[in-house]
Protein backbone atom coordinates (compact mmCIF):
# COMPACT_ATOMS: atom_id res chain seq x y z
CA UNK A 1 0.00 0.00 0.00
CA UNK A 2 1.25 3.11 -0.73
CA UNK A 3 -0.23 5.29 1.90
CA UNK A 4 0.50 4.87 5.91
CA UNK A 5 -2.35 4.10 8.14
CA UNK A 6 -3.29 2.71 11.25
CA UNK A 7 -6.25 1.43 12.49
CA UNK A 8 -7.90 0.68 16.21
CA UNK A 9 -10.44 -0.80 17.07
CA UNK A 10 -11.76 -0.95 20.83
CA UNK A 11 -15.07 -2.22 21.90
CA UNK A 12 -17.02 -0.63 24.75
CA UNK A 13 -20.09 -2.03 26.81
CA UNK A 14 -22.11 1.16 26.15
CA UNK A 15 -24.67 3.01 23.37
CA UNK A 16 -23.92 3.97 20.19
CA UNK A 17 -24.99 7.32 20.57
CA UNK A 18 -23.34 7.71 24.23
CA UNK A 19 -20.18 6.83 21.95
CA UNK A 20 -20.80 9.40 18.88
CA UNK A 21 -21.58 12.35 21.40
CA UNK A 22 -18.39 11.29 23.30
CA UNK A 23 -16.71 12.07 20.09
CA UNK A 24 -17.98 15.34 19.34
CA UNK A 25 -19.03 16.88 23.22
CA UNK A 26 -16.54 19.41 24.64
CA UNK A 27 -17.51 17.89 27.85
CA UNK A 28 -16.08 14.57 26.99
CA UNK A 29 -13.08 15.22 25.19
CA UNK A 30 -11.67 17.17 27.48
CA UNK A 31 -11.66 14.33 29.77
CA UNK A 32 -10.02 11.40 27.53
CA UNK A 33 -8.45 13.45 25.15
CA UNK A 34 -5.08 15.06 26.80
CA UNK A 35 -7.70 18.03 27.85
CA UNK A 36 -8.27 18.97 24.42
CA UNK A 37 -11.82 20.43 23.32
CA UNK A 38 -12.88 19.52 19.75
CA UNK A 39 -15.07 22.62 18.16
CA UNK A 40 -16.93 21.96 14.93
CA UNK A 41 -20.98 23.03 13.51
CA UNK A 42 -20.01 19.41 12.92
CA UNK A 43 -22.15 19.56 9.74
CA UNK A 44 -20.62 18.16 5.99
CA UNK A 45 -17.91 20.40 4.88
CA UNK A 46 -17.83 22.55 8.21
CA UNK A 47 -14.62 23.11 10.04
CA UNK A 48 -13.16 21.43 13.16
CA UNK A 49 -10.52 22.42 15.29
CA UNK A 50 -8.89 21.19 18.13
CA UNK A 51 -8.50 23.32 21.35
CA UNK A 52 -5.58 23.01 23.83
CA UNK A 53 -6.41 23.87 27.53
CA UNK A 54 -3.67 26.79 27.00
CA UNK A 55 -5.89 28.33 24.14
CA UNK A 56 -3.28 26.73 21.28
CA UNK A 57 -4.88 25.17 18.38
CA UNK A 58 -3.47 21.76 18.03
CA UNK A 59 -5.45 19.90 15.16
CA UNK A 60 -7.38 21.01 12.35
CA UNK A 61 -9.71 19.98 9.09
CA UNK A 62 -13.12 19.80 7.62
CA UNK A 63 -15.77 17.41 8.33
CA UNK A 64 -16.06 15.47 5.16
CA UNK A 65 -18.70 13.01 6.05
CA UNK A 66 -21.00 12.71 9.01
CA UNK A 67 -23.17 10.14 9.41
CA UNK A 68 -24.71 10.12 13.34
CA UNK A 69 -24.59 7.70 14.65
CA UNK A 70 -22.20 5.74 12.15
CA UNK A 71 -19.58 7.14 10.76
CA UNK A 72 -17.32 10.59 10.83
CA UNK A 73 -14.79 11.16 8.43
CA UNK A 74 -12.27 14.41 9.07
CA UNK A 75 -9.63 15.61 7.12
CA UNK A 76 -7.08 16.16 9.79
CA UNK A 77 -3.62 18.19 9.72
CA UNK A 78 -1.78 19.09 12.82
CA UNK A 79 -1.23 22.77 13.91
CA UNK A 80 1.00 22.92 16.36
CA UNK A 81 4.53 21.11 15.19
CA UNK A 82 5.57 22.65 11.46
CA UNK A 83 7.39 19.21 10.57
CA UNK A 84 4.11 17.43 10.80
CA UNK A 85 2.11 20.69 9.82
CA UNK A 86 3.83 20.36 6.82
CA UNK A 87 2.74 17.14 5.65
CA UNK A 88 -0.41 18.05 4.50
CA UNK A 89 -4.25 16.59 5.52
CA UNK A 90 -4.83 12.95 6.64
CA UNK A 91 -7.92 12.08 7.18
CA UNK A 92 -9.33 10.30 10.08
CA UNK A 93 -12.50 8.11 10.03
CA UNK A 94 -14.49 7.10 12.77
CA UNK A 95 -16.72 3.50 12.53
CA UNK A 96 -19.58 2.57 14.72
CA UNK A 97 -21.44 -0.89 14.89
CA UNK A 98 -23.26 -2.32 18.07
CA UNK A 99 -22.17 -5.76 18.53
CA UNK A 100 -24.67 -7.34 21.05
CA UNK A 101 -24.30 -5.30 24.18
CA UNK A 102 -21.03 -3.54 22.88
CA UNK A 103 -20.07 -0.63 20.70
CA UNK A 104 -16.82 -1.58 18.17
CA UNK A 105 -15.45 1.20 17.37
CA UNK A 106 -12.61 1.42 14.78
CA UNK A 107 -10.39 4.50 14.16
CA UNK A 108 -8.68 4.48 10.94
CA UNK A 109 -6.07 7.29 10.22
CA UNK A 110 -4.10 7.56 6.73
CA UNK A 111 -2.22 9.96 4.89
CA UNK A 112 -1.38 9.58 1.13
CA UNK A 113 2.21 9.35 1.83
CA UNK A 114 4.73 6.65 2.84
CA UNK A 115 6.75 7.23 6.15
CA UNK A 116 4.26 9.81 7.24
CA UNK A 117 5.85 11.73 10.87
CA UNK A 118 2.30 12.73 11.89
CA UNK A 119 0.49 9.25 11.01
CA UNK A 120 3.86 7.98 13.75
CA UNK A 121 2.84 10.64 15.69
CA UNK A 122 -1.14 10.32 16.89
CA UNK A 123 -0.17 6.15 16.26
CA UNK A 124 1.14 6.82 20.07
CA UNK A 125 -1.63 8.88 21.06
CA UNK A 126 -4.92 6.73 19.76
CA UNK A 127 -4.59 3.88 21.97
CA UNK A 128 -4.57 6.12 25.48
CA UNK A 129 -7.10 8.23 23.82
CA UNK A 130 -9.48 4.98 23.25
CA UNK A 131 -8.69 2.94 26.31
CA UNK A 132 -9.59 6.26 28.31
CA UNK A 133 -12.46 6.78 26.08
CA UNK A 134 -14.03 3.06 27.02
CA UNK A 135 -12.67 3.32 30.83
CA UNK A 136 -15.11 6.94 30.94
CA UNK A 137 -18.01 5.50 29.26
CA UNK A 138 -17.62 2.40 31.06
CA UNK A 139 -16.93 3.46 34.55
CA UNK A 140 -17.41 7.13 34.31
CA UNK A 141 -13.40 7.78 34.88
CA UNK A 142 -11.45 8.60 32.32
CA UNK A 143 -7.52 7.29 33.01
CA UNK A 144 -5.40 9.68 34.58
CA UNK A 145 -2.52 9.33 31.73
CA UNK A 146 -4.84 10.57 28.78
CA UNK A 147 -5.97 14.12 31.07
CA UNK A 148 -2.74 16.16 30.59
CA UNK A 149 -0.56 16.56 27.24
CA UNK B 1 -13.96 -9.24 23.85
CA UNK B 2 -12.30 -10.25 27.52
CA UNK B 3 -8.82 -10.30 28.56
CA UNK B 4 -8.41 -13.61 28.65
CA UNK B 5 -8.88 -14.04 24.97
CA UNK B 6 -5.97 -11.38 24.93
CA UNK B 7 -3.81 -13.50 26.84
CA UNK B 8 -4.68 -17.03 25.70
CA UNK B 9 -4.15 -15.30 21.76
CA UNK B 10 -0.87 -14.59 23.47
CA UNK B 11 0.09 -17.44 24.87
CA UNK B 12 0.81 -19.09 21.74
CA UNK B 13 4.40 -18.13 20.14
CA UNK B 14 3.34 -18.48 16.71
CA UNK B 15 0.72 -15.89 16.83
CA UNK B 16 3.44 -13.76 18.93
CA UNK B 17 5.71 -13.80 15.91
CA UNK B 18 3.01 -12.97 13.66
CA UNK B 19 2.49 -9.88 16.24
CA UNK B 20 6.37 -9.02 15.91
CA UNK B 21 5.94 -9.14 12.59
CA UNK B 22 3.08 -6.36 12.44
CA UNK B 23 5.07 -4.52 14.46
CA UNK B 24 8.34 -4.83 12.20
CA UNK B 25 5.90 -3.51 9.41
CA UNK B 26 1.77 -2.69 9.72
CA UNK B 27 -0.76 -3.58 7.13
CA UNK B 28 0.41 -6.62 5.64
CA UNK B 29 -1.26 -9.03 3.49
CA UNK B 30 -1.83 -12.58 4.27
CA UNK B 31 0.70 -13.04 1.21
CA UNK B 32 3.26 -10.79 3.41
CA UNK B 33 2.82 -12.61 6.08
CA UNK B 34 2.91 -16.20 5.08
CA UNK B 35 6.36 -15.41 3.75
CA UNK B 36 9.36 -16.79 5.12
CA UNK B 37 7.44 -18.68 7.84
CA UNK B 38 7.45 -22.27 8.31
CA UNK B 39 3.34 -22.19 8.61
CA UNK B 40 0.82 -23.52 6.22
CA UNK B 41 -1.69 -20.75 4.64
CA UNK B 42 -4.38 -22.38 6.62
CA UNK B 43 -2.14 -22.34 9.98
CA UNK B 44 -1.48 -18.94 9.32
CA UNK B 45 -4.96 -17.79 8.62
CA UNK B 46 -6.59 -19.58 11.65
CA UNK B 47 -4.23 -17.63 14.04
CA UNK B 48 -4.83 -14.07 12.51
CA UNK B 49 -8.67 -15.04 13.36
CA UNK B 50 -7.69 -16.09 17.20
CA UNK B 51 -5.82 -12.46 16.47
CA UNK B 52 -8.51 -10.41 15.29
CA UNK B 53 -11.26 -12.18 17.59
CA UNK B 54 -8.78 -11.05 20.49
CA UNK B 55 -8.92 -7.85 18.97
CA UNK B 56 -4.94 -7.65 19.08
CA UNK B 57 -5.17 -7.16 15.54
CA UNK B 58 -7.55 -5.29 12.80
CA UNK B 59 -8.02 -5.85 9.21
CA UNK B 60 -8.90 -3.14 6.86
CA UNK B 61 -10.08 -4.65 3.11
CA UNK B 62 -8.51 -3.09 0.44
CA UNK B 63 -9.70 -3.94 -3.61
CA UNK B 64 -9.33 -8.16 -2.96
CA UNK B 65 -6.92 -8.23 -0.23
CA UNK B 66 -6.81 -7.68 3.36
CA UNK B 67 -4.33 -6.01 5.24
CA UNK B 68 -3.64 -6.93 9.11
CA UNK B 69 -2.83 -4.12 11.23
CA UNK B 70 -1.49 -4.43 15.29
CA UNK B 71 -4.09 -3.20 17.33
CA UNK B 72 -1.96 -2.00 20.35
CA UNK B 73 -5.96 -0.93 22.30
CA UNK B 74 -6.32 -4.03 24.57
CA UNK B 75 -2.67 -4.18 25.61
CA UNK B 76 -2.44 -0.31 26.61
CA UNK B 77 -5.61 -1.64 28.69
CA UNK B 78 -3.30 -4.20 30.33
CA UNK B 79 -0.75 -1.60 30.83
CA UNK B 80 -3.08 0.80 32.02
CA UNK B 81 -4.47 -1.92 34.59
CA UNK B 82 -1.39 -2.83 36.36
CA UNK B 83 1.46 -0.68 34.87
CA UNK B 84 -0.84 2.50 35.22
CA UNK B 85 -0.64 2.13 38.96
CA UNK B 86 3.08 2.17 39.52
CA UNK B 87 3.62 4.68 37.44
CA UNK B 88 1.08 6.99 38.98
CA UNK B 89 2.93 6.47 42.37
CA UNK B 90 6.34 7.50 40.78
CA UNK B 91 4.66 10.51 39.23
CA UNK B 92 2.92 11.34 42.79
CA UNK B 93 6.68 10.78 44.16
CA UNK B 94 8.28 13.25 41.46
CA UNK B 95 5.58 15.90 42.11
CA UNK B 96 6.25 16.09 45.48
CA UNK B 97 9.82 16.17 45.02
CA UNK B 98 9.32 18.98 42.89
CA UNK B 99 7.35 20.53 45.66
CA UNK B 100 9.52 19.84 48.19
CA UNK B 101 12.89 20.90 46.34
CA UNK B 102 10.71 23.94 45.39
CA UNK B 103 9.96 24.85 48.41
CA UNK B 104 13.32 25.33 50.05
CA UNK B 105 13.87 27.91 47.35
CA UNK B 106 10.42 29.69 47.65
CA UNK B 107 10.27 29.95 51.35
Amino acid sequence: MADDRFIYVTYIRTTQEKVWNALKEPEFTRQYFFGVTVESKWTPDSAWRMVHPDGKVTDSGKVVEIDPPRRLVLSWRNEFKPELTAEGYSRATFELETQGDMVKLTVVHEIAKQGSKLIEAVSGGWPIILSSLKSLLETGKPLERSQSK
Amino acid sequence: MSMDAVFRALADPNRRLLLDRLHARNGQSLNELCEGLGMSRQAVTKHLVILEDANLIAAIRRGRERFHFLNPVPINEIAERWIGKYERGRLQALAQLKKNLEGDHNG
